[in-house]
């Protein structure tokens, strides 16, 4: 790679201070370093560092993002030919999910990306790592059929609103993908609520809707088997329907390190415990589905795994995170079985925890400080 | 009370190039060069009493302290001062004496047996052996008038290539009992020794001594930091005070009141991947590196005094600084890395596993100094918590520090840490934030407001 290195250094002073392209420096940074790991060296403090930043922490949670990327585009083409009674092969459907899913990849990362060059550009910063992450978690959350102009405008008003106006990965306190994912939501709910989008240009017959919404219906008898909503054979947004390839990130990202196996293990605590809670109370039939039933359902799993464990928008202690995502998991069941307007909860619950999570955090940080200030009562007595 | 301290979080980093068991000799010889670095003293304004050419004597006061005159820093061997070394707003960096190769001293008063109190620390402040105290909070040189609530000693060193204690002390504990035993008067509260299960093992030299409450630790890095061992024992609180001191300060007083001789040697080690024979070495406090080893190739070597945690960088003719006891020299890191954020990395050094690497937990590594990534904000959570065994919440007090909430600070307990303590947390960040400096800038601050 030495040419390579060779040519970035020879064009690298028309960047800098003086240079004609100053005014690039910033997207010039962005390709420079990831071509190349930067030739720093520590100047204060400790002389050795740990080899990971956060460009490889990004990554590897896009990495645990693909299982269920790879299974959504097979699955978005399963579904349309099985609602037109077609039967073809694997390929075909794969082939048809990808022409289907890559366009608002493309469009997602496109605009994010060209939101977060001419941020770092303005405010002089260099380029933030989490877009690479917002920007493939957005497709995965929406429904097949959306439109691209939606996944745009949603991605554009996320980045610029949700996290570039409180200055970028690490300073926004709300997920950017779910903030994308709402906008849609409430500015145009036909397009990612009912029984008509979850299947790529459904045929018209045929019922497309989801196991959220027969269940809000009463209709018990219509849910898929356990065994498909395990798989994941299921209408649904893109990443979210196959529950064991959400798992499979899952593992992966609380084995390297990189997710928060707290996080992750209370929200579903939280979910089933209050599932089984209305088990217990079993005011109507939907209280009394079977309680595990929550968990297969809808975008629950994928929300606890890959959007409630994001380290900025969530609780930062790990007392916090505990009760963070039991309450994730407690609203998520709340909304869906009382609340009777929206079959699914787990984007607003997490959207609501995100903003709770601060305050959570006081009160586990307050208990600290009196913790500590109790020692001097105790030594002195 | 004898407890037993179990750190489980923690890091222990497994480098190469540890010093061999062997002691070799560097004489004080003539025009060798020795150093006093003010800026090892971290809040004192350094005074100078010597000009350059002076000719000074084992023991003769090269500075004393601003805020305290009566703390006196002395010059380590006898000779004329080579050099007043001045940085930046003519901060006082090196204070460079030639020596002379005679080791004459400055006269050693009567030394009684029964020494009170306030003898005592006079003989201690005369002969510069004062700022080898140090006190917490803020680890800056203990205050004479002060009455500090307990005395700890740490029995081990637990960073990473640190020396063997129990074979650098080997037969001079009674020199050591010796230096307690006056030590203790300057406490009315304990003076504790921490030894450490492994590091110390078993049979530990220092188990025979008495006068101090002798307490053991079990686990990782940072177990043999004096600011864990003191959290653990007997924590400091608002308007407490705890004084420590190394073993190594405590042989020469120790030298001082048996053999009536002033004597500022150390058991030093050489440790790092980059020293052809890293091993152990008798010299004087201020030596210079270069009188131990030379580089051919300088700029391609880290030569840090102190450890390669909290140690301070210095050329490769640097001087040892006064609380170090180890020069390390690793490799510079200025390299390249092509798309290092996808590489396997089965060679590469990270706590957490996104390189095989973890298949290998054993290896011992060649670390350099490359940053391996480039400062951002805070986004990962719960990562310092992991090296970090106190009862103190590591990322929150670094925040309150970053906005310099100074209130927030000392509720989450800027009394009690200082640098070192961070620096794994340090190590490890993802963001890659200067740790140690946020804390220490933020403790001289803290001095200045709220002190």
């Amino acid at each position: 790679m030495n040419f390579l290195r060779k040519y970035i250094d020879k064009i690298k002073p028309n960047f800098q201070e003086g240079g004609k392209l100053k005014m690039f420096h910033s997207t010039f940074d962005a390709f420079e370093t990831f071509l190349f790991v930067p030739n720093d060296v520590t100047k204060k403090g400790s002389h050795i560092r740990d080899s990971i930043d956060l460009k490889r922490t990004m990554i590897f949670v896009v990495i645990a993002l693909v299982p269920a990327l790879l299974f959504g585009i097979y699955n978005v083409g399963y579904q349309h030919f099985l609602s037109h009674g077609e039967s073809v092969g694997f390929w075909q459907m794969f082939f048809y999910g990808f022409m289907k899913v890559l366009p608002i990849i493309v469009v997602s990362y496109v605009v994010s990306l060209t939101i977060e060059f001419a941020a770092a550009q303005i405010k002089g910063h260099p380029l933030n790592e989490g877009v690479l992450v917002t920007g493939i978690l957005i497709p995965m959350i929406m429904p097949p059929d959306i439109p691209l102009w939606m996944v745009a405008v949603a991605t554009a008003f996320s980045i610029i609103f949700a996290k570039e106006v409180f200055g970028g990965t690490g300073m926004n306190f709300l997920n950017p993908a779910l903030v994308a994912r709402a906008f849609i939501f409430f500015a145009y709910p036909s397009a990612i609520s009912g029984d008509k989008v979850w299947i790529a240009e459904k045929a018209d017959a045929f019922s497309g809707a989801t196991s959220l919404a027969q269940a809000s219906a009463h209709e018990f008898d219509k849910i898929a088997s356990v065994q498909d909503l395990m798989i994941g054979f299921v209408p649904g947004s893109i990443g979210e329907t196959s529950k064991i390839a959400i798992l499979i990130g899952a593992v992966f990202l609380v084995f390297v390190g990189v997710g928060s196996l707290r996080i992750i293990l209370s929200s579903i605590v939280g979910l089933l415990s209050t599932a089984l809670l209305f088990n217990v109370i079993g005011l109507n039939p939907y209280m009394d589905m079977p309680f595990y039933y929550h968990l297969l359902f809808g975008g629950f799993l994928f929300g606890a795994v890959f959007m409630a464990t994001d380290p900025v928008s969530a609780s930062q202690t790990a007392k916090g995170k505990i009760i963070y995502g039991f309450l994730i998991g407690v609203i998520t069941v709340l909304i869906r079985v009382v609340n009777p307007a929206y079959p699914e909860g787990t984007m607003l619950a997490i959207l609501l925890m995100n903003v709770f999570a601060p305050l959570i955090d006081y009160y586990v940080v307050d208990a600290n400080v009196k913790r500590r200030l109790k020692r001097v009562k105790v030594s002195n007595n | 009370m004898t407890k037993i301290v179990k750190i489980k979080k923690g890091l222990d980093i497994k480098l190469k190039g540890k010093s061999r068991k062997d002691i070799g000799d560097i004489a004080v010889k003539s025009g060798d060069l020795y150093a006093m670095k003010p800026i090892d003293f971290a809040g004192v304004i350094p005074k100078l009493l010597v000009k350059e050419e002076e000719s000074v004597k084992k023991g003769t006061p090269l500075f004393y302290s601003k805020s305290n005159p009566e703390i006196v820093f002395c010059s380590p061997v006898s000779g004329s001062v080579k050099a007043v070394v001045r940085g930046d707003k003519r901060l006082l960096l090196e204070v460079v004496v030639e020596a002379d190769g005679a080791q004459e001293s400055v006269d050693v008063e009567n030394i009684g047996d029964a020494m009170k109190k306030e003898e005592f620390k006079n003989l201690l402040l005369k002969y510069g052996f004062w700022p080898a105290i140090r006190q917490r909070p803020f680890n800056i040189i203990a205050s004479p008038e002060d009455s500090p609530k307990a005395i700890f000693i740490s029995g081990f060193d637990s960073a990473p290539l640190a020396p063997d204690f129990e074979y650098v002390f080997k037969n001079r504990i009674e020199l050591i009992q010796k230096a307690i035993d006056s030590i203790a008067l300057l406490t009315d509260g304990k003076v504790y020794l921490s030894l450490h299960n492994k590091h110390n093992g078993e049979n530990s030299i220092f188990k025979t001594l008495k006068n101090v409450e002798i307490n053991y630790f079990e686990g990782p890095h940072p177990s043999g930091n004096i600011g864990t061992q003191i959290h653990h024992l007997d924590p400091i609180n608002i308007g407490e005070t705890a004084w420590f001191i190394s073993l190594f300060d405590l042989l020469n007083i120790g030298r001082l009141l048996e053999e009536k001789k002033l004597s500022y040697d150390k058991v030093i080690t050489l440790s790092g991947a980059e020293f052809n024979d890293p091993k152990y070495y008798n010299a004087s406090s201020g030596v210079s590196l270069s009188s131990i080893e030379q580089f051919e190739n300088a700029q391609s070597v880290r030569t840090i005094s102190g450890n390669v945690l909290s140690g301070r960088q210095i050329s490769d003719k640097g001087f040892l600084g006064f609380y170090d006891y180890s020069f390390t020299a690793i490799p510079e890191g200025d390299y390249y890395e092509f798309m290092g954020w996808i590489m396997p990395g089965f060679k590469k050094f990270s706590v957490s596993r996104t390189f095989f690497s973890w298949l290998m937990p054993k290896r011992e590594y060649n670390l350099d100094t490359n940053m391996h990534g480039e400062l951002r904000n805070f986004v990962v959570t719960g990562q310092y918590e992991k090296v970090f065994p106190w009862d103190i919440m590591p990322q929150q007090l670094i925040k309150a520090m970053i906005v310099r909430d100074y209130d927030m600070m000392q509720n989450l307990g800027i009394l009690e840490v200082a640098e070192e303590d961070f620096a794994l947390c340090e190590v490890i960040c993802t963001s890659k934030n200067e740790l140690q400096d946020i804390v220490r800038n933020s403790i001289t601050d803290y001095i200045k407001e709220m002190v």
